[in-house]
């Protein structure tokens, strides 16, 4: 470990909501090792500045998805974001795009609902194997979705969104990337049924493709990817139901 | 303690200028004006043609003109590096091919978008009589 220190100058947003009418800046001075993350700065204020700071984190490892903020306007899990990268002065923000509960944590409740609505579980309209053989799955076919398994729902994805800042109904990255992903597992069977949810005017055809989700996402899941692969597919299953193919939505 | 979550606004009207990214989106969403344009130029074009040979070498003549002829080369420009060029890069993206375990290099697949483009665009000179 590094033992040559900077000394980084931390403009974090604060909100109390029994107090505060709007949110504030408050600066803090903070001696950092050379090698630290943002994540580490702000445990710094947290143990030694300020007590009453309050902010998500978890697992300081880029799995739990808990850090994401905004630093010096970019979406950043903050575990994954190195002091060495940034500027003396760095500003810390709650993600955008959310309600701001207090200081840096965001009122996450909308996206919650948004990733139930897109069933995110394999749908099965044929029975089960029989007894206990498992469902068969080759490598090829994992291929196709594994990488969209990589996300940690840390929200970068809807901060860096302009389309859901203005229309909250619009689904999002991240719950579209997710229904995706159970699209095109082989073994589930329910495309038709998250059709009407994605292919509605809040799904993937309110998507601009601005790309910024993909370019934050800091697992390289690429929602943009999935949801110009998603208006394809929906483009196919809406032909084939209007000529009455086999496999298109009854 | 009481909850009173804070929402921040945001401006329908200048919230691309929050960052460089939303930033080159606008600008190639403003290509939407040369389609416009291009839209009505061919309409016009095609009334000219309809109406009679005068019109039609007249129009002919109208866009060949420096002043358009620079118009359309500016247009090309911009068309080019906020249209093909980026739709190009992320055509991979959108229309991945899978093979197997693996997946086609995406370079394969602007390598094709360009040769396509190159030879749709041999085909549209050669009708128009350039060869």
């Amino acid at each position: 470990m590094s033992t040559r220190t900077r000394t980084l100058e931390l403009e974090i947003m604060r909100y109390d909501p029994e107090k505060d009418k709007q949110p504030w800046f408050q600066s803090y001075t903070v001696p950092c090792l050379e090698d630290w993350v943002i994540l580490d700065a702000i445990n710094y204020v947290k143990e030694n500045l300020d007590t009453t700071l309050a902010y998500r984190w978890s697992c300081h490892m880029m799995v739990c998805g808990s850090c994401g903020m905004m630093v010096n306007g970019e979406p950043s899990l903050t575990c994954k974001t190195f002091i060495r990268e940034l500027p003396d002065k760095v500003r810390i923000e709650p993600l955008e795009n959310f309600p701001i509960e207090r200081d840096l944590v965001v009122v996450l409740d909308d996206v919650i609902q948004k990733l139930h609505k897109v069933q995110p579980y394999i749908i099965r309209k044929d029975p089960p194997p029989a007894g206990d053989q498992e469902y068969i799955q080759t490598p090829g076919q994992l291929a196709i979705f594994k990488q969209l398994t990589m996300c940690i729902n840390c929200m970068c994805c809807y901060a860096a969104c302009p389309q859901y800042a203005l229309d909250r109904n619009f689904i999002g990255p991240a719950a579209l990337a997710l229904a995706h992903r159970y699209n095109r597992d082989n073994r589930d069977q329910g495309k038709s049924d998250r059709l009407d949810i994605l292919a509605d005017h809040d799904g993937v055809w309110d998507c601009s493709f601005v790309g910024a989700c993909s370019e934050v996402c800091p697992k390289h899941v690429d929602p943009a990817a999935a949801i110009q692969q998603m208006k394809i597919d929906g483009a196919v299953e809406f032909w084939k139901q209007k000529m009455g193919i086999p496999g298109g939505k009854p | 303690m009481s909850r009173n979550p804070y929402v921040r606004p945001i401006s329908t009207t200048t919230w691309y200028m929050r960052n460089g990214r939303y930033k080159v989106y606008m600008l190639r969403e403003l290509t939407s004006f040369l389609v416009v344009f291009y839209s009505l130029l061919t309409i016009f074009a095609l009334s000219a043609l309809a109406d009679s040979a005068d019109r039609w070498n007249g129009f002919i003549a109208s866009q060949q003109g420096k002043g358009m002829m620079v118009f359309h080369a500016l247009a090309l420009l911009y068309f080019l590096f906020f249209q093909t060029f980026p739709w190009f890069k992320l055509a991979p993206k959108a229309m991945p091919v899978q093979l197997g375990e693996k997946r086609l290099p995406d370079s394969y697949i602007i390598i094709g978008h360009y040769v396509a483009w190159i030879a749709v665009s041999i085909c549209i000179f050669w009708l128009a009589g350039a060869f």
